[in-house]
Order: C-alpha cells, then sequence, then structure tokens
C-alpha cells in the first residue's frame, strides 16, 4: 500500500519520498530498549515495524538450570516495575504443580504484595506517559508516589526493586509490625499525590488532545491481537483474570474492574489511574480480613523449615539438606497458571519431569502480544502519537524479551 | 568632536551593559531558575553540588560548572555535515536573540552633567519592527542547525522549527497591533514613556493582546508546551541533536536570552517598562534631591524595577514551562492559524472600535 501511494501522482508531482527512520533501540522514547523501523511521510507514519529482542536474557533457558527456588530472582525481573506480580504467578503455577494450598494469611499477603506490585507498575507507566509527553512536573509527583511505596516493600522484604519475596510454599517471612501504619500513612499521601497528578492532566486540554482518539482499538480487534488487562478493558472487554478465574483471596474481595468505551490512549490511561484506586483498597481490604496464623506451608518437604525445627525433627533436617542440594520434588507434569499482571494475563506454563528442576519454564508475557499490535495502532498516525500510544503498550523489555 | 567621543562612550557602556546582563547574569541565573524553580515545583531539592571548597552557594555554581564542562567538551561534528553551516548555525541562533535588546529602553531619560542620557542603546521609531525582523532572523539558526547536521532527527526538528515559527511569527506581529494603536507609537522607548501613568500600563487595557502575544512568543521561543522541533522524547534533541560543546550550549543560551527578551518586550509593553507605579522618573530625581545624584539614584531605581519586572515574568515563564505536556506538531499549528491569528484580528477589530467610540482613549 505504502508503495502504490510512493508512486501516486502527487509524490511525482512534488519530488517527495517517503523517509525511512530508525527509531531505536537507544531513543529516548524506546525504554526496555526496542527499534522501531518507520517509514514516514512528512510526519505521517505510513508503516511501521517493531524489532523486539534487544534485551534477550535467556530467561526460560536458565531457569531450566535452576531449581525449583532458584527460579524466583529471575522471575523478578521479568516485569522489574512489578517484580511481586512475577514472583507470585510462577508460585501459584509450581503450587498448583504439587497440588498444595498455602494458609490463609499467605495467601492475603500474596494479594496484598500482588497489589503494591501492580501499583508499582501503574505509578511507572503512568509516570512515563506524562514525562514523554513533557510533562515533567507529574512524572516527579508519581515517582515520588511510587518511592513511598517502595519504602513499605523495603520493610516488607528488604528489596525495592526485586523483591524475591514469595517461596513455593510460603512467602520469605511475615509482614512487619509496622506494615499497617505505613500502609496507612503512604496510602493517605499517595492518594494527594493521585489527586494533584489527575489535576495537573486530566482536565488540561494539551493532555487530553494528545491521548483522546489517539490509537483507539475495537473490543474485536482488540481481542483478536490477544490483547489482555488495562489495554483489553480500555476497548470496552470486561476480562480481569482476578474475576474471571479468582485465585489467591480475589474471590473474597470486594472491587471494582473499570472498563474504557474507546479503546483509545486516554482510556488506556485512565484504566489505570483507576486500577490504582482499587488495588489501594484491595489492599486496606486485606489487611482489614486478615488474621494472625503461620506464613508458610507446614511441609517441610515444600517450604524450607523453621530452623528451630531442623534441630529437632528428623523430616525437617533431612529436607533441609535434600531441597538445598537437589531442589524441591515438584511431581511429574505440566501446567499454565495464569495471573493478572500488571499489563494483563501475565502466565506461567511449566512442565516437571519430577526432578528439582524444571524441564521447561514459559512465561506468557502481556505485553509481548500487546507490542505486536502497535504497528496497526500507529499506522497513519502521526509520529508524535507513537510517542504516548507506546507508552501506553508498557512494552517493559524485561518481560516481552526475556 | 568631544561629544561625538562622549556618544561613542555611552553607546560603548550602554552596549556593555545589556551584553552583560544577558550574558553574565541573566543567562547562567536562569540555569539556577530553570533548576530550582522545578525543584520547588516538583518537591525536590533540585541542584545543590557544584562547590568550592564545600560552600555551594545554593546551586549557583552549577552554571559555571556547566559552562566549564561544555568548554572543554570535544565539538563535535559528524559525517556528512555541511561543516560551515554547521557552526554558524548556533551564532545565527544567538545574535539575533542579543541585537533584539537595541531598541528596549532599560531605564528611562536623564540629564546627567549637561548631557542628555537615554537609557537605549538604539532609540529607533520602528522599534518594534526591529525586534520582529530580528527575531525572524534567529528561525535560521534553528533551519540550518536541522539542515546541516546530516541527522533526520535534526531534518525534522528543523522542518518542524520552520513551519512553527514561521506561523507564529505572522501572528506573533498582529497580536500586538491592537497596543500599537492605543499608544500610537511603534517605537518601544515611546510606548515605555507613555506608561508613566500607572493607568496607561498595557496590561490594563490590552491584558487580551498581552496573553496572545506571550502564548507566541513562548511558541517562537520553541519551550514547553511548544517545543515539537526539539521534543526530546520524539526526536531525541530536534535540531541540536548533533550538536555538543559550546555550540550546544549557545543554542541554551540562546534560548535563555530569549525567555528574557520576552520578558523584557512584556515589560516594556504591557508591565509600566521601567516606571514605579505612581511615581514618574522626574518625582524620583527630586526625591532624591535633584541634580546628578538624583538623577543617578533615579536611573539605578529604573534599571532595577525593569530587571526586577523581567525576573517576575521569567518567573511565570518557567512554570508554565514546568506545568504543562506538550502539543503535538499538528496542533502547534492549529493554535496559531486557526485560534491566535482569528482572535488577535479579532481584538485589533475591538480595539480599533472602542478607540473610534472613545472607550479606549489613546494615549
Amino acid at each position: 500500500m505504502s508503495d502504490n501511494k510512493h508512486n501516486s501522482d502527487f509524490h511525482k508531482l512534488h519530488h517527495t519520498e517517503l523517509l525511512t527512520l530508525n527509531m531505536g533501540p537507544s531513543h529516548p522514547a524506546t525504554h526496555g530498549t526496542v527499534k522501531f523501523l518507520i517509514t514516514l511521510d512528512g510526519e505521517t507514519i505510513e508503516h511501521l515495524d517493531v524489532e523486539v529482542g534487544y534485551l534477550h536474557r535467556g530467561f526460560e533457558k536458565e531457569c531450566e538450570n535452576q531449581n525449583w527456588n532458584g527460579v524466583f530472582p529471575y522471575t523478578d525481573r521479568l516485569d522489574y516495575t512489578a517484580s511481586a506480580l512475577n514472583n507470585v504467578g510462577y508460585a501459584l503455577a509450581v503450587e498448583k504443580l504439587i497440588g498444595i494450598e498455602t494458609p490463609d494469611r499467605c495467601a492475603y499477603i500474596r494479594t496484598i504484595v500482588s497489589e503494591l506490585g501492580r501499583m508499582s507498575g501503574h505509578y511507572t507507566n503512568l509516570a512515563a506517559g506524562a514525562l514523554e509527553l513533557g510533562a515533567l512536573t507529574a512524572f516527579i509527583y508519581f515517582v515520588e508516589a511510587r518511592e513511598l511505596l517502595w519504602d513499605v516493600i523495603e520493610s516488607v522484604c528488604g528489596a525495592r526493586l526485586t523483591h524475591n519475596y514469595v517461596k513455593i510454599g510460603g512467602v520469605f517471612s511475615d509482614l512487619p509490625p509496622t506494615f499497617e501504619g505505613d500502609i496507612k500513612r503512604v496510602f493517605a499521601r499517595n492518594r494527594e499525590l493521585w489527586d494533584e497528578f489527575a489535576k495537573l492532566l486530566l482536565r488540561n486540554r494539551i493532555f487530553v488532545d494528545r491521548m483522546r482518539d489517539i490509537a483507539p482499538i475495537s473490543p474485536e480487534d482488540a481481542k483478536a491481537w490477544g490483547f489482555t488487562g488495562p489495554c483489553l478493558r480500555a476497548a470496552g472487554v470486561p476480562y480481569d483474570v482476578r474475576r474471571a478465574q479468582p485465585y489467591l483471596k480475589y474471590d473474597k474481595l470486594d472491587f471494582e474492574i473499570p472498563i474504557g468505551e474507546t479503546g483509545d490512549n486516554y482510556d488506556r490511561f485512565m484504566m489505570r489511574m483507576e486500577e490504582l484506586n482499587q488495588s489501594m483498597r484491595i489492599v486496606e481490604q486485606c489487611i482489614e480480613q486478615m488474621e494472625p496464623g503461620p506464613v508458610n506451608v507446614n511441609d517441610p518437604q515444600w517450604r524450607q523449615p523453621a530452623k528451630d525445627n531442623i534441630y529437632t525433627d528428623m523430616e525437617s533436617m533431612i529436607f533441609h539438606f535434600k531441597n538445598a542440594i537437589n531442589g524441591v520434588q515438584v511431581p511429574k507434569g505440566e501446567v499454565y497458571f495464569p495471573i493478572e499482571g500488571a499489563n494483563g494475563e501475565l502466565g506461567f506454563y511449566l512442565v516437571s519431569n519430577g526432578g528439582g528442576k524444571p524441564v521447561k519454564c514459559r512465561v506468557r508475557p502481556p505485553c509481548f502480544q500487546l507490542t505486536s499490535a502497535v504497528s496497526f495502532l500507529v499506522e497513519g498516525a502521526m509520529l508524535a502519537d507513537l510517542i504516548p500510544t507506546f507508552d501506553m503498550i508498557n512494552l517493559i523489555g524485561g518481560e516481552c524479551d526475556r | 568632536m568631544n561629544s561625538m567621543t562622549g556618544d561613542l562612550l555611552e553607546t560603548v557602556v550602554k552596549i556593555a551593559f545589556v551584553i552583560g546582563l544577558n550574558l553574565g547574569f541573566f543567562a547562567p541565573m536562569l540555569g539556577w531558575v530553570e533548576r530550582k524553580q522545578s525543584a520547588v515545583m516538583q518537591d525536590r531539592i533540585g541542584a545543590n553540588r557544584a562547590g568550592v571548597f564545600g560552600f555551594t552557594f545554593i546551586g549557583l555554581l552549577h552554571s559555571a560548572a556547566d559552562a566549564i564542562k561544555l568548554i572543554f567538551k570535544e565539538d563535535f561534528i559528524p559525517r556528512g555535515a555541511d561543516r560551515m553551516m554547521h557552526t554558524l548555525a548556533p551564532v545565527i541562533a544567538v545574535v539575533p536573540a542579543l541585537a533584539a535588546f537595541a531598541v528596549i529602553p532599560f531605564g528611562g531619560k536623564f540629564e546627567l552633567a549637561g548631557h542628555n542620557v537615554n537609557l537605549v542603546i538604539a532609540d529607533l521609531d520602528v522599534g518594534l519592527l526591529f525586534v520582529f525582523a530580528i527575531a525572524s532572523i534567529a528561525t535560521y539558526g534553528a533551519v540550518i542547525a536541522g539542515w546541516a547536521s546530516n541527522n533526520n532527527w535534526s531534518m525534522l526538528g528543523g522542518l518542524r522549527s520552520a513551519a512553527q515559527m514561521f506561523s507564529y511569527e505572522v501572528t506573533m506581529g498582529l497580536t500586538i497591533i491592537g497596543l500599537v494603536m492605543y499608544y500610537q507609537s511603534l517605537s518601544l522607548v515611546v510606548i515605555a514613556e507613555k506608561q508613566v501613568d500607572f493607568w496607561h500600563w498595557g496590561i490594563i487595557y490590552q491584558w487580551p493582546a498581552f496573553i496572545l502575544f506571550l502564548t507566541c512568543a513562548i511558541a517562537e521561543n520553541k519551550r514547553i508546551p511548544f517545543d515539537v522541533p526539539e521534543a526530546e522524547s520524539e526526536l531525541v534533541a530536534g535540531y541540536f541533536t548533533e550538536y555538543s560543546g559550546m555550540k550546544f550550549i549557545m543554542f541554551w543560551t540562546a534560548e535563555f536570552i530569549e525567555v528574557v527578551t520576552i520578558s523584557a518586550l512584556c515589560v516594556t509593553m504591557f508591565f509600566g517598562a521601567y516606571h514605579l507605579p505612581f511615581i514618574s522618573p522626574d518625582m524620583l530625581v527630586s526625591i532624591f534631591g535633584g541634580g546628578d545624584f538624583g538623577a543617578i539614584v533615579a536611573m539605578l531605581i529604573g534599571i532595577g524595577v525593569f530587571v526586577a519586572k523581567i525576573c517576575a515574568l521569567i518567573f511565570l515563564q518557567m512554570a508554565i514551562r514546568w506545568t504543562l505536556p506538550r502539543f503535538r506538531y499538528d496542533q502547534v499549528m492549529a493554535l496559531g492559524w486557526k485560534i491566535i491569528l482569528p482572535a488577535s484580528l479579532i481584538w485589533i477589530f475591538l480595539t480599533g472600535l472602542a478607540i473610534l467610540l472613545g472607550l479606549m482613549p489613546t494615549v
């Protein structure tokens, strides 16, 4: 099609040519390292090819050389803006394969860290979206919100970015006693920051003009491209893994799934804004419903036993060594378990032959499918529209390229 | 002969003062203001590391550190670039920005030792036309930089700046026609003198012109929200992507000086120039005992007032720059041609009507 247009009378008459432009892999807008091969007609995008894979680190192959618990630090580096979600997704998949259920308190804690992870992912995405439209002040507001959130996460697991908090059959440790107070304080401040961010952007004519009706997608197209998560819901499809196939404690919690209308960038932006509020609600409900109790499966075969037990209990002593040397012996079989990641459906497909290491650990990264639709979304739009569109698609290099 | 030497000396002193004020005070200070004001707006501390023997002077030394760093950087000219044009472009950008100051009065007229001192470098009858003429030349800096760099991003930036700046030039000229009709003069010196009465300040009757003019002027200066020619998230750095070292800092200096020029023009046309409200320079001279001493004090107060007003408008421009997101290229053009141009034409019509009906007495 572009050839036809190029050879049209207009272009011949005016001696114009199409401009081929390499955008990335080191371009300010291609965070996460991706390359666009763009054919431009003036400022209009005639054709766009997305080239992914610059951040490929062999995650899936690496997992085959780790024991089942050793995979967790690698999952942290998938969607590094929301690493708790990856931990949770992988742990749930392995537990489904084994066939164990974690204690109530553990499920609540995992729900909480999932939502904190989702919030940090959304904060990063929305802040970057504002930044790329030139609104640096709004960016800093949400970076502050994310930093406050990370302070809490740090008090939980000792790390800010790559948490490595969830383990097979439990979590690394119980929540600290200060957690409830910290959450209350941080959420109060984050709600203020949310308001300020919204005031700076949502009724700003420049921002609305840049986002509204840019790169819309119909529900049918969105489903056909394999969209999930906020981008799918922005198109009006009420699909959320947390509702469709509830896991953890999501069936006991009261939260709403925001739905968009047009599937444009503004809707994608608003989905994430609203999900921030819903995530805060979920965390607060979890804290309310949570009761004291064990946070780990009481079975040394799956979960590292407590230090006391190692010295007093034979079984614990044995598995303490066995699991450290050979890894958890996950029964033979295969499993696919999806959770709602920050970007959409994050699925882990695991195959075990009964040994201490996964034979296959395949990830369904939500943003790979989203990224594949970028050219569909922006062809015919202007070069400047690519930037907010690509940001709202939210490619995370670590997750997409693995 | 003597008087000619005196005139020459006077002009040289005034030129030195204006260039010193711009390059020595405003340009480095704006680097600091930009950092610190954005920091205040964003709940940050801002630049506070560069210092001498541990004294950081609230980050003031960062501009000096920047300058030293950039002077010693490699001056890189990409392969295939037009070497001469590539070098010339930043000069073309920075010189007109300074030259526009020649017609802006910065302190009024005084009699000093029997010699008439007019605090303006060139008292032109068509000062405003001169400003616009000079401002058009600055456009070439960006366009040539974009073309000479042999880089697609630069070229896109250059094209955008060409389209944007040419469009807004047309509009900018029209936005202040109403003001010219009100003051019945194109000379900035005359306009400044006529604002000695507070009720004749341009902002009072001509505030729509101020809003339109400031919008156009920021667009001319290519700062957020109109920074599509450099748009760092789209075009890397637009027309100055391939610039480094001193040439890079020259583009920044040009931008900062233009911020000052815009403020100075706004002050001169809308905010009473170098006048204090309700106190004329003559009153100041007599308050301070008349004679040469009174004249010198009044002169210094005038310059101080002028600089203070410029600073206030710089703060306004910085606040705009750090609040708003960026337009899209076609939206900038639509705003210029479809909104500001008709609005300024309507304002010219309304001003004319008001003057005709006696609602807006000309001064």
